[in-house]
């Protein structure tokens, strides 16, 4: 099985069966698995915002979900997360590809990666770096319970270790090396 | 790209609102920040409401998240023009899904009401029925008169849309604030949509 495919499994094995996302390079495999697959809906939003309204109603009307971003569009949702899904308790599973770190050729991607564990942390939601597929199950399938039993957001940052990293990232370090 | 002739007088959400409310059974209503949720707490509390405390531009994307959840319910979103604004593009993803059960209610007054009555684009250039029917809300139209609205609201809200209204109202306030407690307003909402355990302590 190969990382997302794995990822996939843990979210079936919890009821997630609703994705909202916006597009990114690493997260390919992840949103092709889904659009793929009956047992998932899904909704490809314009904005990030707008993906966490969509989980948030989703989730107060009986239904499990998942939100899929960049770092970049991270950046797009504090005011979502701190003046709607953290007051109001509503569990918000977020899958965030880190771009930034480990080779990025990209500068403002290098920038707003900094601004995303702070603001996690500011607002007090759990974030957990998933390095390898060896514990990545593991850590995904019981921080997705504990965020439904607790009524509160977690982040699963998607680490260039896991993943692999961006593919166009990884063209131009070849030509930079 | 004007649309339809718009209302000869400019109508008022509060009225509106208590009409919308009167034609409802078990429908959920997300009713955007400020104004507009305040006029819907205003029209009489009902467990299948939610009041958006912040969030601004949020309640079609909740509303579409709770529409998906819930396809045999009816789903209403109400909006601001400055909040909508915000969000055109939730109205692109809207169009693309097109879910049958959810109806949208703009409140256009041409304002940023409530913090200080700035003009919003609405009040001039921006046409925002013709945007709705732009991205892809081909059943999107203007309310004329309150009599117009009743009209357009006797329908089947769970299997009759995407439907896309807005109306060109006054710059009143809302003269009721919703209380301030998101977390109740939360597990209320569900408690309404009969999700959960939501209410097992009441
Ligand atoms: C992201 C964000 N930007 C700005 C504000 C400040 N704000 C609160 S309500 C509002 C105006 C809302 O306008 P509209 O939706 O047209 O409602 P009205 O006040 O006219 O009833 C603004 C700008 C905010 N709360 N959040």
């Amino acid at each position: 099985m190969t990382w997302s495919e794995a990822f996939l499994q843990v979210l079936k094995d919890n009821d997630v069966r609703l994705a909202a996302y916006v597009p990114d390079n690493v997260l390919t495999p992840l949103l092709t698995g889904i659009t793929s697959d009956n047992y998932f809906r899904s909704v490809c939003a314009t904005r990030e915002d707008e993906a966490i309204g969509v989980v948030a109603g989703a989730w107060m009307g009986g239904l499990r979900s998942v939100v899929m971003m960049q770092t970049s569009g991270f950046a797009l949702i504090a005011n979502a997360l701190a003046s709607l899904t953290v007051p109001s308790q509503i569990p918000c599973v977020m899958v965030i590809s880190e771009r930034g770190t480990m080779g990025e050729f990209n500068v403002g991607q290098h920038l707003v990666a900094r601004t995303m564990r702070p603001v996690l942390d500011t607002l007090g939601i759990a974030h957990h770096t998933l390095t390898d597929e060896a514990t990545m199950p593991f850590i995904v399938d019981r921080s997705i319970k504990q965020a439904f039993m607790t009524q509160a957001s977690v982040a699963f940052i998607l680490s260039p270790l896991l993943t692999g990293g961006n593919p166009a990232g990884n063209a131009k370090l070849k030509s930079a090396g | 790209m004007a649309t339809e002739p718009l209302a000869p007088v400019r109508l008022n959400r509060a009225i509106l609102t208590k009409r919308l409310v009167a034609k409802l059974d078990r429908e959920a209503v997300v009713a955007g920040i400020g104004n507009t949720n305040w006029d819907l707490f205003g029209a009489g509390h009902r467990p299948e409401n939610f009041y958006m405390l912040g969030s601004m531009g949020l309640a079609c994307p909740i509303a579409l998240g709770v529409a998906l959840a819930q396809p045999e319910r009816g789903v209403i979103a109400l909006e601001g023009d400055g909040s909508i604004l915000m969000s055109l593009g939730c109205l692109a993803t809207i169009g693309k899904i097109a879910p049958r059960n959810l109806t949208i209610i703009v409140w256009d007054n041409g304002l940023y009401q409530i913090t200080g009555k700035q003009p919003t684009a609405t009040a001039g250039s921006t046409d925002i029925v013709a945007v709705a029917k732009a991205a892809g809300i081909p059943n999107a139209q203007w309310v004329r008169t309150e009599a117009h609205f009743d009209q357009l609201l006797s329908r089947r809200f769970a299997d009759d849309g995407p439907l896309f209204l807005a109306a060109k109202i006054d710059d009143k306030p809302g003269p009721v604030q919703t209380p301030r407690d998101p977390a109740l307003i939360r597990n209320r909402f569900m408690k309404g949509l009969g999700v959960g355990n939501a209410g097992a302590l009441d």
